[in-house]
């Protein structure tokens, strides 16, 4: 183990979890709002959002993440144009955000749809019936409800979405698996070491995870 | 009571696929009138009831409330459904949310009037029905009889020009009838203008100005309770009081 007492190396595995964490964290808020804007187009009584939502499912859930992720950088970025900033490094992190949010958004999505399912249909109708308009009727009594029946699948959707962070890796952004490729180049000995040190790190990290949105998924709950 | 119709339908139908629901149905209710739909299941008494505020679409006749059609959709709709209060066989209170946010929702969201004012008018509703020292808790919390009874307080709170009562006793244990019965005939003294689709013909004899009866999607015949009870002019009807009044 001897390879992480060099500070380099330490520093190396530091900053590739850092970023995982990075990734994670604005893809989660994206990937929240964007799935919530989704879901509500994939129960909008417009034809035309409907099929929006349902399109975007479709793509980007029947994709796989690595091909996103390289469309971004290969598409958005290099042949389309799309820049975020003029540093290379913020750009492909933001290329990557772009990607993984897109992505996950699709099973946000979904698992909204499937908790505005388990919402009784006489809420609807009672709100209707006291004149709450179409929007206020989703945004004060249907999402309130559904969100709260979908706080655990959203727990595995954000595991999810942190593991398969390391993908940003296929651009070049610097993240925990480039950084673990980078260190078995140079210390092929303990190949088997620097694996258990990364895989027992997202272990660690995530376990926490599950059991935070499980206790919250317990509190939330809406009891009828 | 003035003879001013506040509520006209005029040949309305309805079809479910092949099943004809409603067939021609012609009812006015007038200003402050109470009328009692009654009728065996399936006769279509529920459906007519939804069609009032639109929460059920007709396919053809016209329902005219406070003198203009029914809205299709929107805006203006939703505007119609704010001035009729409707209450549920099932209750429907919002369940995630505490007694009295259920009731000032509709005023403060609906209506843009001030929390302060939308709270002082849902307490004093919530005193009237009896469940003032409950305001704080979530629905599931109540007893049916209660949960009912604020569903009435949610709906007073709009300031509704006429109420529905979808069969409000149906799904409540026999011992919490009387309590929200009792709510539904003070409203109906105050003269509030009621429909109420319901088993109770007690209650129908008591507090309702005319009586509706309908089978198979027609509405058989209408007289005030005293005629329609002694003296039912329908085989229909005739046949109907004879199965719910024998017991």
């Amino acid at each position: 183990m001897d390879v992480f007492s060099d500070p380099a190396n330490l520093q190396l595995y530091i900053d590739g979890f850092l970023m995982i964490l990075k990734l994670t964290g604005a893809s989660t808020l994206l990937a929240l709002v964007l799935g919530l804007l989704l879901a509500a187009c994939r129960v909008s009584p417009v034809p035309v959002l409907r099929a929006f939502g349902a399109g975007w499912v479709h793509l980007f859930r029947n994709t796989p993440l690595t091909l996103v992720i390289l469309f971004c950088f290969f598409g958005l970025y290099s042949a389309v144009g799309v820049e975020f900033s003029d540093d290379l490094h913020i750009n492909n992190y933001w290329l990557a955000v772009t990607g993984l949010s897109a992505y996950t958004a699709a099973f946000v999505c979904e698992a909204i749809r499937s908790g505005i399912n388990t919402v009784p249909l006489g809420q609807a109708e009672a709100a209707r019936a006291l004149g709450l308009t179409f929007t206020q009727n989703l945004r004060l009594i249907i999402l309130p409800q559904a969100m709260r029946s979908v706080v655990a699948p959203l727990g595995s959707i954000v595991i999810a979405l942190t593991k398969n962070a390391t993908i940003a890796g296929v651009i070049g952004v610097p993240e925990a698996s480039n950084s673990m490729k980078t260190l078995i180049e140079a210390r092929g000995d303990q190949t088997i070491a620097i694996f258990a040190v990364f895989a027992l790190t997202f272990v660690a990290l995530l376990v926490p995870v599950g059991y935070g949105f499980s206790a919250l998924a317990n509190r939330l709950m809406v009891r009828r | 009571m003035s003879h001013e119709p506040l509520i006209v339908l005029d040949a309305v139908n309805k079809w479910f696929g092949d099943l004809h629901v409603l067939r021609d149905v012609s009812l006015t209710v007038d200003r402050g009138e109470v009328v009692v739909v009654i009728g065996p299941s399936g006769s279509g008494k529920s459906t007519l009831c939804r069609a009032v505020n639109r929460l059920e679409t007709i396919n053809s006749g016209t329902i005219r409330f406070d003198g203009k059609e029914l809205p299709a959709e929107g805006r203006s709709l939703a505007k119609l459904r704010s001035e009729v209060g409707m209450v549920f066989q099932s209750f429907n209170l919002f369940a995630h949310m505490s007694i009295l946010d259920n009731v000032m929702l509709g005023p403060v969201k609906v209506r843009g009037e001030s929390k302060a004012v939308a709270r002082e008018r849902a307490l004093a509703l919530l005193d009237r029905v009896g469940i003032a020292n409950q305001a704080d808790k979530l629905p599931v919390q109540l007893s049916g009889g209660q949960q009912q009874r604020v569903a009435i307080a949610r709906a007073l709170a709009m300031q509704p020009k006429a109420m529905l009562f979808d069969e409000p006793t149906s799904a409540l244990d026999p011992e919490m009838v009387g309590e929200v019965l009792e709510v539904m005939t003070s409203l109906a003294k105050e003269g509030m203008t009621m429909i109420v689709v319901t088993h109770e013909m007690g209650f129908a004899r008591a507090a309702a100005d005319r009586v509706a009866f309908m089978a198979d999607g027609q509405l058989v015949e209408q007289a005030p309770p005293a005629e329609f009870f002694g003296n039912p002019k329908s085989e229909r009807a005739r046949d109907f009081l004879s199965k719910v009044l024998q017991h």
